[in-house]
């Protein structure tokens, strides 16, 4: 990042108020009915938004070289990798998740 | 070869090459911050998947309202911590500080608020534990949601309070005359530091406080 | 030279005397010695307990230590050795003094952070000593839960701290030789001119810093179940210690990378140096180094194969880790091929560097074996794994390490090691090594399980032989500690190049003065120029503005 033209202030308050905008919408989303994993998929997909809207505006990174770009995506690209991985083994688990029924509480050694 | 200036270090070549040796030594710091939390957001993903019933069950004993405020304080706060770097770019130093003394007194008002909300699941026994006490059916997996709930919004509290210190030195710095338009890298990285704190809130909570409500 | 005008130079360290000139100090060189000691006295010390679990394997029964206690050797012999020797050792020796010469830098990005690495390091291991101080741990350094996270009766908690608190050391580290290799190359030092030992650096330093954290979360939830009774990894609640596992492992496997592949990058050295020739297939070599890093990264679950993991799962995994195997074994190729044809000599790093792709190679193509599913669930936990990882992490890493030490020994110290003695040792090593582990093969592939201080009489001999083996492997090993030693005195004293090697480190005296150079180089040519006389290419004496 060398001599990067200044983000405006304006700017600045844009992106603030679409991201208090963001907010005030997965959360009223959040108490309508879409049906299965939508509801999941659609407020991850508004988080990404204000994720990228914090990253790319008061990160600069929109105005940074390319290696920025590269170690910023990578650490969530890695993440992915990493959910990634473990969810497709307990996705593709043939049983039942691990069975709480059987054992009391109480009597359980803790 | 440019003339040394009294904040460059003695072995960069020049305040360029150590402004952006700085730069990028952030953002790897980050992407290893991004890692961190990450390995809790894969264990929540596993145990949402085969609990959702009790995990939705959980969540909706969060106070969304308060979760709610507390992302608006963050979201301010990061808009405040973006305008204290922009005051030291363009050398303002009473805004600078200014500015830099609001994102902390957010910063507070978050984690009071947050505080409050570990005194409240504290008195309703959702603290995981022998005093643990939920609807017996969904009782031990949502014992595991409050297990992350905790050890999730724990960590990054953790990391506010951090973020706190390191921008009450920066005031002190500040105060000193330390910063200017030539030099002003400690208030940009921990500017990006405070706004990877925002991201993980960002993320949070929709999964911890919202992820029930439409049930 | 004689003595007189090496002590009358000022280098890194002549340059100031006393306690606090080494325990302050920023200079990379300096903080490469402080890890030098530490990783030392740690190796000692997880050999310390390697002596023990192997006195006992001596006779089928029981009867040197119970139980309990053997279950804390192992654990304590495997957590000092990766996390505090083999995982810091290259990259904070060989890397510290290192990176910053071989590219033309007057020191890392970062000095301050630098100290504070190895100042934390030592800090995390203070923790893991008083562990074993008070009684040690008994988990396995893979920590399962919930044996670790609820029913253990060992010092978990302490342990956990130490290794969680070393982690930062690695991942400050691998963050400074990041940007260090970004932005501080000398003038003409493209990407494509920088040694192999860089490449092998940087793509060391991206499993540190994406990797590490991974390990930090997941003993801080192991801590927290233990401490708070957070039910995170507990079955009673409906927790999943497979989640442990995917969460341990995905760290610990590109660990395995961490180990091996900066004693990749100094074979490359080594081999070009005594065979005079450039590596063949340099970028391949370079983009090898990456591959590993990469891929290594999506192969954890071969570790999980018989855990509970999904077959589906079990399936991609094993895969992967034969696709991972390919970037390994081009560099086998590509070091064979640099041999052709080469002007070979058999000086001490030569051998452990020709050791290193012999053995290296025994120990990938066993890992071969593991990734196969059917295999692994016959091998899996038996002794077959140890041969395996103990090829690769003392065949492989170990070697490479000592290798590298006794290349570069006349830079840091200008004094030359006995070479008689270092190729004993060597050949002493190698054989002890040798003695030690293939038996282990045999073991694991007729049934002896890992972990185990008893086992049935048929395995004795087997299990003596391995002893014996160790037992040679410890002489070979004090050998070098005590010439290194001596040569530091009484060692012949080293010029600047007494190898004849290619590269910036050889172009400054030794041992180099504090900025390394005495003026910046200018690079104008590629690593491992080996076909050109070294004046034809040295960046010395070149105006600075050119």
């Amino acid at each position: 990042m060398k001599s990067e033209p200044h983000v405006s202030i304006r700017t600045y308050a844009l992106v603030f108020l679409a991201l208090l905008v963001l907010t005030g919408l997965t959360t009223a989303i959040a108490f309508l009915d879409l049906g299965g994993s939508i509801n999941t998929m659609v407020a991850l997909a508004i988080a990404v938004c204000k994720a990228l809207l914090v990253i790319l505006y008061f990160m600069h990174v929109r105005y940074s070289d390319k290696l920025t770009w590269v170690f910023a995506a990578a650490g969530f690209f890695w993440l992915l990798i990493l959910i990634g991985g473990t969810m497709d083994d307990v996705l593709t688990r043939p049983q039942l998740p691990p069975s709480t029924a059987s054992v009391p509480a109480q009597d359980y050694p803790r | 070869m440019s003339k040394v200036e009294p904040f460059q270090a003695h072995h960069f070549d020049d305040v360029e090459q150590q402004h952006e040796a700085s730069w990028l030594g952030m953002w790897v710091f980050l992407a290893t911050e991004v890692m961190f939390f990450g390995g809790m957001f894969a264990g929540y993903f596993v145990y949402r998947h085969w609990y959702l019933q009790a995990f939705a069950a959980a969540s909706n004993h969060l106070d969304v309202l308060l979760g709610g405020i507390n992302t608006a304080v963050l979201i301010c706060s990061s808009f405040t911590v973006a305008l204290a770097v922009h005051s030291a770019e363009t050398d303002r130093r009473k805004p600078l500080i200014a500015f830099l003394l609001l994102t902390i007194v957010l910063g507070l008002a978050f984690l009071g608020i947050k505080f409050y909300e570990y005194h409240t699941k504290f008195e309703e026994h959702l603290v995981p534990g022998s005093s643990f006490s939920f609807e017996a059916s969904l009782a031990r997996p949502a014992e595991i949601f409050f297990s992350f709930y905790f050890a999730m919004t724990g960590m990054h509290a953790l990391h506010m309070i951090i973020g706190i210190g390191l921008m009450t030195a920066l005031i002190f710095q500040a105060r000193r005359g330390r910063f200017s338009s030539f030099y002003y890298t400690p208030v940009e990285l921990t500017g990006l530091y405070w706004h990877f704190v925002d991201i993980v809130w960002i993320f949070l909570f929709p999964l911890l406080y919202l992820l029930g409500r439409h049930l | 030279m004689n003595v007189s005008e090496v002590e009358r130079r000022e280098h890194y360290l002549n340059v100031n005397y006393g306690i606090r000139s080494w325990l302050l100090t920023t200079d990379h060189k300096r903080i490469a010695w402080l890890y030098l000691l530490s990783v030392t006295l740690f190796f000692f010390i997880g050999g310390f307990f390697a002596t023990l679990i192997r006195l006992e394997l001596l006779t089928p029964q029981g009867d040197l230590v119970q139980a309990e206690t053997y279950n804390k050797l192992f654990t304590m012999h495997g957590v000092t050795m990766i996390f505090f020797f083999l995982i810091p050792s290259i990259p904070a020796v060989l890397g510290n003094f290192l990176v910053p010469m071989m590219i033309g830098a007057r020191d890392l990005a970062f000095p301050r952070l630098n100290l504070a690495s190895w100042y934390i390091f030592i800090l995390g291991g203070a923790f893991t000593v008083m562990a074993a101080a008070a009684g040690g741990v008994d988990t396995g350094w893979t920590f399962y839960t919930p044996y670790s996270s609820i029913y253990s009766n060992t010092h978990v908690v302490l342990t956990v701290v130490g290794i969680f608190v070393t982690g930062f050391s690695s991942i400050l580290t691998g963050l400074n030789f990041i940007v260090t290799i970004h932005k501080m190359r000398a003038p003409g030092m493209t990407w494509f001119r920088l040694p192999l030992f860089i490449w092998a650096h940087y793509a060391t330093s991206i499993i540190f810093v994406l990797g590490t954290p991974v390990i930090a979360i997941t003993l801080v939830l192991v801590a927290l179940e233990r401490i708070f009774r957070l039910g995170i990894f507990d079955p009673a609640l409906g927790g999943d210690p497979v989640l442990f596992q995917h969460l341990f492992w995905f760290y610990s496997h590109p660990a395995v990378y961490i180990m091996v592949l900066p004693a990749m990058g100094v074979v490359s050295e080594l081999i070009a140096c005594f065979s005079r020739k450039r590596v063949f297939g340099y970028s391949v070599v370079a983009f090898a180094s990456l591959g590993i890093a990469v891929i290594g990264f999506l192969v954890w679950g071969h570790h999980m194969f018989v855990s509970g993991q999904s077959v589906h799962a079990g399936m991609i995994f094993s895969l992967l880790s034969f696709l991972v195997a390919i970037p390994s074994a081009i560099k086998v190729f590509n070091w064979t091929a640099t041999l052709y044809k080469g002007s070979i000599s058999y000086d001490a790093p030569m051998l452990y560097a020709l050791g290193f792709i012999g053995l290296f190679t025994i120990g990938g193509l066993t890992g071969l074996f593991l990734a196969t599913l059917g295999i692994d669930v016959h091998v899996h936990d038996t002794y077959f794994v140890i041969a395996h990882f103990h090829y690769i992490m003392v065949g492989g890493s170990v070697m490479g390490y000592l290798g590298g030490i006794h290349f570069w020994w006349p830079k840091m110290t200008g004094r030359r090691y006995p070479e008689g003695w270092a190729r004993l040792a060597a050949l002493i090593i190698f054989i002890g090594f040798n003695l030690t582990f293939f038996p282990q093969f045999v073991l694991g592939y007729i049934g002896m399980p890992r972990r185990y201080h008893v086992y049935p009489p048929e395995f004795q001999v087997l299990n003596v032989m391995s002893t014996a083996g160790a037992s040679i492997l410890a002489v070979g090993y004090l050998l070098p500690l005590t010439y290194l030693i001596w040569s530091l005195r009484y060692g012949t004293v080293a010029g600047r190049n007494p190898w004849g090697a290619r590269g910036l480190e050889w172009e400054t005296p030794s041992p180099p003065p504090t900025e390394n150079f005495e003026r910046t180089p200018i690079v104008t040519e590629g690593a491992y120029a080996y076909e050109k006389a070294p004046e034809e290419i040295s960046t010395l004496g070149r105006p600075a503005h050119v």
